[in-house]
Parts: structure tokens; C-alpha cells; sequence
């Protein structure tokens, strides 16, 4: 959304501010406090154990490699990490086996980081601290929720899952802006290994806080937090959504209400859920059956040394390349995110054209990434010299490299099978004289000069060569007779 | 019999497990009518246990330190397959898919459980009277409580229906009842016990411990129940201590310390009893001298934020919505309210209201934090004492056991934790040994307490205060003529 979006009826103009809270369950064999396996898709109440099912008399034992992983993460997120504890968050719900959550409160194991987005821009992180999942409740009836449903069924597989919460500064200016910061934490979150990222299936969960204010101002408007994003499509919809609904309040002299809204995808619009006089009072106070988690500066620099390479450096090796002219942000941040990232570097390193593999990479090899992910980086390599040589059309390219992806094997075999032997410059003179004696008017203009009949003669050698003829070859096959000519009519 | 007698003829084959389980379910049939120490007698399963430790004995295996020792469990210890109540109605129904760790040591050690015993709901009170299934008698006096809210399990042993008990202590659960029916009672160093699966009232403060006729019974019950455990993460990582090996070395130099602060409330024969016990120790080699440390008698009103406020989480889990009660109703929260209205005693109700609005938002400081701060105030001015004393003396409790009723002023009764409270909130070992009769010819016991996880020092006390004793070791324990009746 552009600014001039967010203009109110009075003229004023406004601007969006958002935090975003995201959930990231952590990718552990095992749950937070207990050994039962931490898995997706398993037949209901199948993972479950006294300690998960909070049976009177089970306690808590923090899973060590659940806090690795946190602190993976927030390593990951530029974060300090502290010593930290565990709080009881109190509310009655079904799917809470104990009616109250274990979670990091105002002594979190991560805080005071920032993400590094494509487009440069930095968002602060406030926190990343660790925390249980709940159970997952279906109500059946009254509209799927628990207001008016005929009964409810819990599955308590999900129930003790560890989670970590990373709570953003209130940076984010605009949905696109969310978005992105939301995919690049993902990015951020499978590289680091933590977490398979998987917003489909629940692993990552994001609630977002947005405000508004007249543009100028320092002050943060009124916020509204919404829940119920499922996708990125819907978070920003709903930040968009929300926006408006707040610009015309606030723009009609009214006041935002401070509250908890929830997102109807199919409807396109934000309700209330419950103000903020409704809100639970949590009563948080330390968990007593948990003792203060205190990682050793030897144990946080060890899991900073074995943290893999993020994306944000990633995309800087890949930028580095682009040496002559403006740097590709987009085709960069597309492959790095697909993984493609090293098949670039290695196809650059064996000789070919930077910036024609960064196209062919986050073009045709992006539209089939798991396949991509599989290519022999030398063969990706030599297909780009090819193209670079004139050899093959870039349409050829595209075939040869289509054909890779779905079946393998060498792109100068590919060609040959394919009937893509380059036409010579000789066979293309050839095609010319006969166009040229079919459409000698528009040949006149050609060489009167008049640059648009120049696509026309391209495009009459492309469909009598069906395409095989090079464009550069032929543009300059033109070029040449048209110099020949005019020396001749000198 | 004591345990340590039993242990030894069984393991000696002397005696049967049989024959002592036996007796022992035969001592509760013909008295329990009168006390109502015991909300379950798990006879069969008992019997089953004996005889199979009869037949590895006659294997020739050793079946551990406990061997065939009849014991009674407090009932918010869970049992698998065996009803776990805590005596409160919203559990009905409810059988523990699994062991507490304690209960599976004991099974370990040859111990056979005879039954549950009977407490104050979720073991808030004093007196067992808040007990869904009636109170406990007091084996000394009928007419009177046996202290709680581990009464169940200190009726039981002063009655003689088993030498061993295990019971919980918050703010002196095990040994107030304790002081009241003439038995040692123990609360260990926080952490020295797993509380893995020991239904919670106030996790920070709950510790479980033994209830025995004599020290050095307790002393071994103690070093079965000890040890790490990886279910409880406030669990100590050291070995168990060795208690029994070192009951006699005695305590000639050990400095004693009377606490003058616990006097000024107690009743002449309680304050009695501690100035003869002081003389005594003094006797056997100590050097006693009284000390002022007047922040213990504020551990009362941290004491009644702290453990509330940890309640009134720890009992939210009991909905309706998994296991125990559920009284239905039009929507979830309408269940949740009305069958914990239902399922919850009035004493419950009471401090599950009191912790819930010191966790506020807005009363939070005022209350929850203050509290904590008084707490550490309390862990100080018990260091400042321990620098110059090994182990401090004084009343267990302010007086002997009083009549059913006679504290309905729920302030009155939280006022019979006031000694015992200061070492839950501090973390320390103290125990409770029977030494004189006081008012009514009724038990006063005697409290010793001593810095975490200095029980060796503190049992070596126990045992010199016991021998000592007027009442004489095991004199008035067994059944008084009250029950046998």
C-alpha cells in the first residue's frame, strides 16, 4: 500500500505502524517439559503424557534441546541472550491441560535484536522468548467457535509443544513490509535449523499489532492486535483492512478502541473479539516447579559458532557480484529464499554470467525449486555460457533448462536432441533475403529508418527459423545489411 | 513393633511380610472405626505384595531396607490404579495413571502400602476438619483434632496401626500433627524429597517427609524417600543423606540455639516442655543459648500470600474438562464455575480467592512481591542465627490438640503454623519429636530446625531429645485406651 492510500476524508494524510507477534513452534523430537514426541498429523491424544495432560502431581523438566534452539534463534535475530525464567500465565481454556501457560514473561532468554529485511530495512526485535503451545480445540456447531458450539473436541498432541514468541518493535510501515519481514523470518528460522517454518500446518503463527498516526507525528496511535492470519496473503489484507478502519475513525474524530479483533478471510474484514476491559488479567508469577535458566557464555558462543549462514549474508555474497550496475535485489532475495543461492555462486565460480544465472535461477529454476535444489551447478553453469555465447536463444534456454529440471542431464546434449543447433549467420542471411523479398515496402522503411520495423523483421525470422534463431544474432545480421546498403546507395 | 524391628525379621526371616501386614490391617479394622485415620485401605493389594516379598525372600533376595514395614500414605500422594483424593470431592473418580516417585521408592525398598490416609482438602488446614470425607480423630482424645493436614498419617502411627507414614508439609503439615499425637514427624530440606507426582497446594514451599513411632525410624524412612530425581527440577542433585549410621555419635559442643520468639504465644506446659529440653541437650554436651530472631513471626502473613497465591494456580487446573468432577452445564465456562463451586470446600474456595486476588494486576506489589521480599528477609535472618547456632529449638506449635470446633476462626487456626512456617518459607529441615505431656496429659512435641541440608546434625539432636524425653520413647505411642475401647 502506498502512503497516498491512507488518506482521510478531511485530506490529512496517515501512516500504518506494526508489530507483529510470531509464534514459531521449535522443530524438537520432543515437547517442552516432557519426552512425548513433538509431531504433526498424529491420530488425536496419541502424544500425551501426565506431565502434558497436567495430571495433579506431574511437574515440568525443561527439554535442553528446546532451549538451544531459542537461543538459536535469537542468536539468529541479533539478540542478547540472558539468563531467564519461566511464568505462570493464568486463564481457564479446554485446550490449557492446566489453566495456565509456562512462558518466558519479563525475564526473556532473547532480547534487543533486529532483522535485516531484502530491501535493507531493519526491524527491531523486542524479545524471543520461550513458551508452551496449547492443545487445539474444534468446536462443532454454533459457527466454529466456543460461543454457542454443540460440544468441543480437544486433541492435546499440541498441547506442551515448544514454542518461541519473537515480538517485533513497532517498525513495520506497511503490509508489504510485513510480509516481507514475516517471509524473511522464516527464512531466518529454517536456516537456523529451529524450526521448519511451516505456516500451513501451524508452525509459525502470526498476530499483528496496528496502529495508526497522522503522518509527522511521534506519538503511537491506539492499537489493535489481530489474530487469525493464516497466511501472508491475510496478514496483509488485514493490516490493510485495519488501517482503513482506523484512518476513518480517527480521521472522523473518533477514537480507536483498544482491543483484541479478529480476521475473517472470506469476509475481508476485522470484528472485535474482546476489548481490552474483557482481556484476561494473567496473574503472571514466577513458576515455581522451574529453576532460572542460566546458559554459559561458553554454551551461547558455541551455539552462535554452529549457526549456519543467514540469509541476510547470503544475499550480500550474491550482491557482491553484481559489480557492473544497480544490484538485482528482487531475483536475489527470491533465489536465496528458494535455496538457489549456491547453485548462482558456483555457476559464477565456473565462468558463467552473473547476472544471466541470477535470472535463469530466479526465473525458471524458481518456478520448480525442489527440482532446482537438485541441478549440477557446472551443468546449470555451462547452459549459461551457451546462452551467453549466442548458442542457444533465450527461449532455447528455457527449454533446455525445463528439460533439466524434469529429467537432468547435459544442456549441450539437450540442445543437439532437441533440434537447437544455433542457425549460422549464413542460414540466417538466407531466411533474410526471402523476407526481405516478400515485404520490400516495409524493408524501405528499415532502412529510411524507421526503428519499429526492426521487431518486425525479428519477429517474421523467429516464426520462419520457429525460433531458433539467436535475437542478437539477427539484430545484428539487420544492422549490418541496412550499413551495407546505405554504402552502397552512397 | 517399630519399622527398623520389622525390617530386620523379615529380612532375616524371622517374620513374615505377611504376618506383619496382617497385623497391621487387623489394628486399623478394629480401630479405624473410631479414628478415621484412613480414606482407603487397599487390603488385597497389600496382602499380594506381602506374599510376593515373602516368596523373594525365600528366594533369597533382599527386598531393601524397608522390607515388609506396613506404611500409610497421605492421599495427595498418587497411586497408580488406587483413588488419589487430596479428600476433596472435585477429584472424584479420578485413579492416577502413575506412581508418585516416593511411592515407588518405598515399593523399591520393600515398604507395603496399607492404605491413604485422610487430610485437610488439598492439605489446607490445620486440623483434618477440612477434610470432603469427615475429619480424623485424635488417638489421645476423640474429642479432639490430630492436627493437619497430615492428620490421617499421624493418627495412624500414634494409634499403632502401622510404624510409618508419609505425609506433606507446606507451613508445617507434618509436624504440627505431629507435636499433636505424640510423633516424630519430619519435613526435609526443600528438594531433598522429589514431589514428583505429590498433588500440589504451594509447589515452592510442599515437602514430603516421614511420620514415625521413633528417630531412628524416621531416619531411615528419610533416607529411602531422598535422593535426586529427574522428574522434579527442584530436586536436589546429591545422594541421600546417611542418617541411621550417625543417630548416636551425639552432640557434645553442638551449639544450640532456643528461639525465644516462638515462646511468648506458647502454652505454660509447651514452653515448659522446651525449657526441660533445652536443659537436656545442655546435659548431653550443648551449648544452648537463646536467640531473638523476631522476623520469623512475620513468616505467618508471607506465609498466607505465598502459598495461596501458588494454590490458586496450582488448583485451576481442576475444570471439569478432563478428569474428576464435572457438574454440567450450558457453556464451558458456566461447567467450569459450577463444578468448581461444587467440587471445592470451603476452606479451598477461601484461599484460592485470597491467592487470586494477590496475583492481581494492581495488588501484585502490594502483595505477591511484598510477601517474597518478607521471605527473603526470613532466608537472612535465619542465616544471621545460623552463624552462631548449628540447629535452633523451640514449640512445634503453640499448644496441644485442641477440640473439633474450637478454631472455626479460620485466622485462629492458621495461627497454629506460626513456628513451623519460617523453615517452609526458608527451605530448611526441622522435625518435630514427641517429648513431654502437656495440658490434658496430651503430647507436646518439640521442634528442631537446622540449615538446608544439615539433617544429619538434626536427627543427631532428635535422637538425644527422645532418649530424654519424659514421656520415654514409644511409651505413650501404640493405641491408648481412648480407641481400644
Amino acid at each position: 500500500m502506498s502512503a497516498t492510500d491512507l488518506v482521510g476524508a478531511s485530506g490529512k494524510q496517515y501512516e500504518i505502524v506494526v508489530g507483529l507477534e510470531v509464534h514459531c513452534e521449535l522443530a524438537t523430537e520432543t515437547k517442552l517439559f516432557c519426552g512425548c514426541a513433538n509431531h504433526f498429523g498424529s491420530l488425536p491424544n496419541t502424544n500425551i503424557c501426565p506431565v502434558c495432560m497436567g495430571l495433579p502431581g506431574s511437574l515440568p523438566v525443561l527439554n535442553e534441546r528446546a532451549v538451544e534452539y531459542a537461543m538459536r534463534i535469537g542468536l539468529a535475530l541479533n539478540c542478547t541472550v540472558n539468563p531467564s525464567i519461566f511464568h505462570r500465565k493464568n486463564y481457564f481454556y479446554p485446550d490449557q491441560t492446566k489453566d495456565y501457560q509456562i512462558s518466558q514473561y519479563d525475564e526473556p532468554i532473547n532480547s534487543n535484536g533486529f532483522l535485516e529485511l531484502p530491501d535493507g530495512s531493519s526491524v527491531g526485535i523486542e524479545r524471543a522468548h520461550m513458551e508452551e503451545d496449547t492443545g487445539k480445540s474444534t468446536h462443532i456447531g454454533g459457527g466454529g467457535r466456543i460461543q454457542g458450539a454443540d460440544y468441543s473436541l480437544v486433541d492435546y498432541n499440541r498441547a506442551g509443544v515448544p514454542l518461541v514468541e519473537i515480538v517485533s518493535r513497532p517498525d513495520i510501515t506497511s503490509a508489504d513490509q510485513a510480509r516481507a519481514y514475516v517471509l524473511e523470518l522464516r527464512g531466518v528460522l529454517v536456516a537456523s535449523g529451529a524450526s521448519d517454518g511451516r505456516m500451513e500446518e501451524g508452525s509459525l503463527r502470526v498476530d499483528a499489532n496496528v496502529s495508526v498516526r497522522e503522518v509527522g507525528s511521534t506519538t503511537l496511535g491506539t492499537r489493535c492486535e489481530v489474530k487469525n492470519l493464516n497466511s501472508l496473503r491475510s496478514l496483509g489484507r488485514a493490516i490493510d483492512y485495519e488501517a482503513r478502519r482506523q484512518v476513518a475513525l480517527v480521521d472522523g474524530g473518533e477514537k480507536v478502541v483498544q482491543e483484541t479483533r479478529h480476521w475473517n478471510e472470506h469476509e475481508g474484514r476485522t470484528s472485535s473479539m474482546r476489548s481490552k476491559e474483557e482481556a484476561n488479567d494473567y496473574r503472571y508469577f514466577p513458576e515455581p516447579d522451574l529453576v532460572p535458566l542460566v546458559p554459559s557464555p561458553e554454551l551461547v558462543e558455541s551455539v552462535r559458532a554452529a549457526l549456519g549462514v543467514l540469509p541476510a549474508e547470503r544475499r550480500r555474497r550474491l550482491a557482491q557480484l553484481a559489480t557492473d550496475g544497480a544490484v538485482p535485489t528482487e531475483p536475489i532475495a527470491t533465489v536465496v529464499e528458494l535455496g538457489l543461492d549456491a547453485l548462482v555462486l558456483e555457476a559464477h565460480a565456473d565462468g558463467a554470467d552473473f547476472r544471466l544465472a541470477l535470472t535463469r535461477a530466479a526465473n525458471e529454476a524458481a518456478a520448480e525449486p525442489e527440482a532446482a535444489a537438485a541441478l549440477d551447478a557446472h551443468s546449470f553453469a555451462s547452459l549459461i555460457k551457451l546462452e551467453s555465447a549466442g548458442s542457444l536463444t533465450a527461449t532455447q534456454a528455457k527449454a533446455v533448462l525445463a528439460e533439466m529440471l524434469s529429467h537432468g542431464g547435459e544442456p549441450a546434449e539437450i540442445a543437439k536432441s532437441l533440434g537447437y543447433e544455433a542457425l549460422s549467420t549464413g542460414a540466417i542471411d538466407e531466411v533474410l533475403d526471402g523476407i526481405i523479398a516478400e515485404h520490400q515496402s516495409e524493408w524501405d522503411r528499415f532502412l529510411a529508418g524507421d526503428e519499429k520495423v526492426t521487431q518486425f523483421f525479428l519477429g517474421q525470422v523467429m516464426r520462419a527459423t520457429q525460433g531458433r534463431a539467436n535475437g542478437k544474432v539477427v539484430a545484428e545480421a539487420l544492422s549490418a545489411r541496412k550499413s551495407r546498403q546505405s554504402g552502397n546507395s552512397n | 513393633m517399630s519399622a527398623i524391628e520389622i525390617a530386620t525379621a523379615v529380612r532375616a526371616g524371622e517374620q513374615s511380610a505377611r504376618s506383619a501386614v496382617e497385623g497391621a490391617l487387623r489394628a486399623i479394622r478394629e480401630g479405624d472405626g473410631a479414628l478415621h485415620a484412613f480414606l482407603l485401605v487397599t487390603e488385597e493389594s497389600a496382602l499380594e505384595r506381602a506374599d510376593a516379598l515373602d516368596a523373594a525372600i525365600a528366594r533369597g533376595e533382599d527386598p531393601g531396607s524397608l522390607a515388609g514395614v506396613p506404611i500409610a500414605l497421605k492421599d495427595n500422594l498418587c497411586t497408580i490404579g488406587v483413588p488419589t483424593t487430596c479428600s476433596s470431592q472435585i477429584l472424584a473418580g479420578w485413579i492416577p495413571p502413575y506412581n508418585a516417585t516416593v511411592v515407588a521408592k518405598l515399593t523399591a525398598a520393600g515398604a507395603i502400602a496399607v492404605g491413604k490416609t485422610n487430610l485437610d482438602e488439598f492439605a489446607m488446614g490445620s486440623s483434618t476438619e477440612n477434610s470432603a470425607f469427615g475429619p480424623t480423630r485424635n488417638p489421645w482424645a476423640l474429642d479432639r483434632v490430630p492436627g493437619g493436614s497430615s492428620g490421617g498419617s499421624a493418627a495412624a502411627v500414634a494409634a499403632g496401626f502401622v510404624p510409618l507414614a508419609v505425609g506433606s508439609d507446606t507451613g508445617g503439615s507434618i509436624r504440627q500433627p505431629a507435636s499433636l499425637c505424640g510423633v516424630v514427624g519430619v519435613k526435609p530440606t526443600y528438594g531433598l524429597v522429589s514431589r514428583y507426582g505429590l498433588i500440589a497446594f504451594a509447589s515452592s514451599l510442599d515437602q514430603i517427609g516421614p511420620f514415625a513411632v521413633s528417630v531412628a525410624d524416621a531416619a531411615l524412612l528419610l533416607e529411602v524417600l531422598a535422593g535426586h530425581d529427574r522428574l522434579d527440577s527442584t530436586s536436589i542433585d546429591r545422594p541421600a543423606p546417611k542418617l541411621v549410621e550417625s543417630l548416636e555419635e551425639g552432640i557434645s559442643g553442638l551449639r544450640v540455639g532456643v528461639i525465644d520468639d516462638f515462646l511468648t504465644d506458647a502454652s505454660t506446659a509447651t514452653r515448659r516442655a522446651v525449657g526441660d529440653a533445652a536443659s537436656a541437650l545442655s546435659a548431653a554436651g550443648a551449648l544452648v543459648d537463646h536467640v531473638a530472631i523476631p522476623a520469623l513471626l512475620d513468616g505467618l502473613a508471607s506465609y498466607y500470600v505465598i502459598a495461596p497465591a501458588e494454590a490458586s494456580s496450582n488448583l485451576s487446573r481442576y475444570d471439569g474438562v478432563r478428569y474428576g468432577l464435572r457438574v454440567d452445564a450450558d457453556d464451558v465456562e458456566q461447567m467450569n464455575s459450577k463444578t468448581r463451586a461444587a467440587g471445592f470446600g470451603a476452606e479451598v474456595k477461601r484461599r484460592i480467592m485470597l491467592g487470586t486476588f494477590a496475583l492481581s494486576a494492581g495488588y501484585y506489589d502490594a502483595y505477591y512481591a511484598q510477601a517474597q521480599r518478607v521471605r527473603t528477609l526470613i532466608s537472612e535472618a535465619f542465616a544471621r542465627a545460623y552463624s552462631d547456632f548449628d540447629v535452633l529449638i523451640g514449640p512445634t506449635t503453640p499448644g496441644v490438640a485442641f477440640r473439633f470446633g474450637e478454631k472455626s476462626d479460620p485466622l485462629a487456626m492458621y495461627l497454629s503454623d506460626l513456628y513451623t512456617i519460617p523453615s517452609n518459607l526458608a527451605g530448611h529441615p526441622a522435625m518435630s519429636v514427641p517429648f513431654a505431656l502437656g495440658e490434658d496429659q496430651l503430647p507436646v512435641g518439640v521442634q528442631i530446625l537446622a540449615p538446608a541440608l544439615r539433617e544429619v546434625v538434626m536427627f543427631r539432636v532428635a535422637a538425644v531429645l527422645e532418649s530424654a524425653a519424659p514421656i520415654g520413647v514409644g511409651a505413650p505411642i501404640g493405641l491408648p485406651e481412648s480407641v481400644a475401647r
